[in-house]
């Protein structure tokens, strides 16, 4: 295993209409948290599709490597297969797909294996209860009708069943109330447990790293980052806000 | 294993199996020695041939001379898709085989038979149905019933021993009675060259507990196929019947113009499920009606796929109270595919009610139109109908239309319409795709998901074949 798991080197990207990151650099060893934090439109949304390799975003500058291999011209499959992952900060909605199928075909993608029906059950099964979700809602369609903790939820159900190596949680905590953050926080604990897997989590609150280890933290605003440092920067914006960083 | 797990595994194996395109388009060529063909064109002769080749009784020949009158004078339709394509003078109106029909599957010639068992159709019946009728070109090859639904007292046989047998006075005072000749241009045509189909008949109260199923192959080139299918459900009886088509690959006009009518009585329910899958080169002018009597229930539930152009409505006539028809349907236009589907409901008793949700895809410049049309007339008070189409285009050369028509004669009736026309999501396909889903994948997924009110209605292989057939349409160019 290369030493560090996610190496981001001067990413510049954007959509047609203009730039978004400007030369990013960022590096996430194996088993590490990292948390990504900054304003509205800062642009973390952006870096974490963009690390995802969705095509909306096109890179101009720089590379992104996981695991020692150059990703950056990748589809999102193939990244996801070679063990990365993203919680969305706003779920797609799927009618006709039910949230079990879904997981049991990404898992099947992703190891190219039939499933064993009965074991993929009781794995689900103990991922929804540790998550406080009904049982009904793995026979529901992905995402339909879900209530924003319900979403929520839900990606990170999948972060549990598909066991990436590395996981981008984009907003996971905003817009639930405190018991849901903190069923949330459960699941994500139990992934870095479980896995040892790597995290970056991006929040423009702080509330879900309460119950977290965290060995980085960074700020960007308005596509560049502009501080990193350890623990002690999440406090910093807790009190001032982003304000000291602009 | 319970259902739900075996379904699971069929379905991971139809997802790992990945396509076999030549399931459908393998074609068998035709000698003069294995089989009769008509030759092209229509007229009287060719009508005369037909009827003494099929040993048909007097009435029957009076009727299809009747029909071919009228085909002579009826315009073409000039409200849906362009049938330019389409001369009669090119078109066989009838190809048999040599073999006359069998009830044993093994008398059926070679090459037929290696036909039917690349669409599964044997190995279906062994697992899962009471009854099978395979149609080869223009007749019945293979008719069977199984024999505990035959003790019932259940009928299920081909068109020709019905009009011929002991039924023949009830096929004569339902045959096209409720698709008059006069209909339109093709119900003329097909009331004179009509050729194979199944005839069921459900005595009062007898509840079949599998379907039957009846497959219909067209594999001569430049032909029609022109099948009848007559259906009665007695008294508080129930059925589920399942029609599958398809026809392989050719460069010349085909014609599908068969006809279903389907007679609901009192208290009885039909289910009539199909999944058409034509060749590319196949105009489909089909035409399915049903009448429902008194408390009686129709469901249809059908996947239109294939063909280069149809015009499909299966109408549903409540003409009983308190009466009720549901309509489910997918059609999915690819490349160089006109297609123009939907479903008419007829309100008639009292308090009857209808519901029609439909799906259209559409693809590579396909064009899909939903065309449908509710009727409550002045006498049918107290009825509820509920349309609802959705419409999803894969990319931006496709076209896809809707065409509601809705004519409420009374005051007292509840008639709720919702039409959604949308484009497959970019963000969704990235979304599964971040799953590690590979695209293409993720887009069929996405398009079987909206498919899914007709899938989930489907037997379990019949759900998966609809699933698989989305699938090639997906990857086809
Ligand atoms: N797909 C897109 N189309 C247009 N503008 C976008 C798109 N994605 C991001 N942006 C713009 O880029 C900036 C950064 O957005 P985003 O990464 O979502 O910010 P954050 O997640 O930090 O709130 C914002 O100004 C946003 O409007
Ligand atoms: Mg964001």
């Amino acid at each position: 295993m290369a030493e560090k798991l996610v190496e981001i080197e001067n990413i510049s990207a954007g959509i047609e209409e203009g730039q978004i990151l400007d030369g990013v650099s960022l590096q996430i060893g194996p088993g590490q948290t990292h948390v990504l934090m900054g304003p509205n439109g800062a642009g973390k949304s952006t870096l974490g599709n963009v690390l995802m390799g969705n095509p909306v975003y096109r890179v101009s500058g720089g590379r992104i490597l996981f695991d020692g291999q150059d990703i950056t011209e990748l589809g999102a499959d193939k990244r996801a297969q070679l063990g990365m992952f993203m919680s969305f900060q706003n779920p797609l909605e799927v009618p006709g797909l039910s949230l079990e199928e879904f997981i049991r075909n990404a898992i099947r993608q992703k190891t190219g294996k039939p499933i064993k029906i009965f074991q993929f059950k009781k794995q689900l099964a103990e991922a929804m209860e540790l998550l406080g979700m009904d049982e009904s809602y793995a026979g529901r369609d992905l995402n339909v009708g879900f209530s924003g903790g319900e979403k929520k939820k839900a990606e990170i159900l999948q972060l549990l069943m598909l066991r990436p190596k590395f996981a981008i949680l984009d907003e996971t905590d905003s817009g639930l109330d405190v018991d849901a953050v903190r069923t949330v926080s459960k699941g994500i604990e139990e992934y870095q447990k479980r896995e040892e897997g790597s995290l970056l989590i991006i929040t423009h609150s702080t509330r879900i790293l309460e119950s977290l280890h965290v060995d980085h933290a960074h700020i960007i605003v308005k596509g560049r980052l502009v501080a990193s440092g350890g623990e002690e920067l999440v406090a910093k914006v807790n009190e001032e806000g982003f304000e000291a960083f602009s | 294993m319970n259902q739900e797990e075996t379904k699971q595994i069929n379905q991971d194996r139809i997802l790992s199996e990945g396509i076999e395109r030549e399931l459908y388009d393998f074609r068998d060529e035709e000698t003069d020695a294995q089989f009769y063909r008509m030759k092209e064109g229509l007229t009287e002769e060719i009508v005369r041939e037909i009827s003494e080749m099929k040993h048909d009784p007097e009435w029957m020949l009076e009727f299809r001379l009747k029909s071919l009158a009228l085909y002579d004078q009826i315009k073409m339709p000039d409200w849906g898709p362009s049938i330019d394509g389409l001369n009669m003078d090119n078109i066989a109106a009838y190809v048999r085989s040599r073999s006359d029909m069998k009830g044993s599957w093994d008398e059926v010639p070679e090459d037929i038979k290696n036909a039917f068992e690349k669409l599964g159709i044997p190995q279906a019946e062994r697992e899962s149905l009471a009854g099978v009728g395979a149609q080869y070109d223009s007749e019945l090859v293979y008719h069977s019933v199984r024999e505990d639904v035959a003790k019932q007292g259940v009928v299920y046989t081909d068109m020709e021993s019905a009009l011929t047998g002991e039924y023949e006075q009830m096929v004569k005072d339902h045959f096209m009675k409720l698709v008059p000749p006069t209909d339109h241009k093709f119900a003329a045509l097909h009331g004179a060259v009509w050729s194979g189909g199944s005839f069921v008949y459900v005595p009062k109260g007898v509840k079949v507990e599998i379907p039957l199923q009846s497959y219909f192959r067209l594999n001569a080139k430049g032909a029609g196929q022109f099948e009848h299918t007559l259906i009665i459900v007695d008294e508080g009886a129930d059925l589920h019947f399942i029609e599958g088509c398809s026809a392989p690959k050719y460069n010349i006009a085909n014609l599908h113009a068969g006809c279903v009518e389907l007679y609901v009585r009192k208290n009885a329910r039909l289910r009539y499920s199909t999944i058409e899958n034509w060749s590319r080169n196949m105009y489909n002018l089909n035409t399915k009606r049903a009448i429902v009597e008194e408390g009686g229930v129709i469901e249809w539930v059908s996947g239109s796929f294939g063909s280069h152009e149809s015009y499909l409505y299966p109408t549903s006539v409540l003409k009983g109270e308190g009466s009720h028809a549901e309509f489910t349907g997918v059609t999915f236009a690819g490349a160089g595919q006109n297609l123009d589907t939907g479903a008419k409901m007829i309100h008639i008793g009292k308090n009857t009610s209808s519901f029609i949700d439909t799906k259209s895809i559409s693809k590579g410049g396909g064009i899909s139109t939903y065309r449908s049309s509710v009727e409550i007339r002045k006498s049918a008070e107290g009825s509820k109908a509920s349309v609802n189409c959705g419409s999803l285009m894969l990319d931006s050369i496709s076209r896809s239309d809707t065409i509601p028509a809705v004519d409420v004669r009374t005051d007292k009736a509840d008639v709720g319409h919702e039409a959604k026309i949308g484009r497959i999501s970019d963000d969704a396909v990235f979304y599964l795709m971040s799953r590690g889903i590979p695209e293409s994948e993720a887009r069929a997924m996405i398009v079987s998901g909206f498919a899914s009110p007709v899938s989930k209605e489907l037997p379990l292989e019949y759900a998966a074949e609809m699933n698989n057939l989305i699938k090639m349409e997906m990857e086809g160019g």
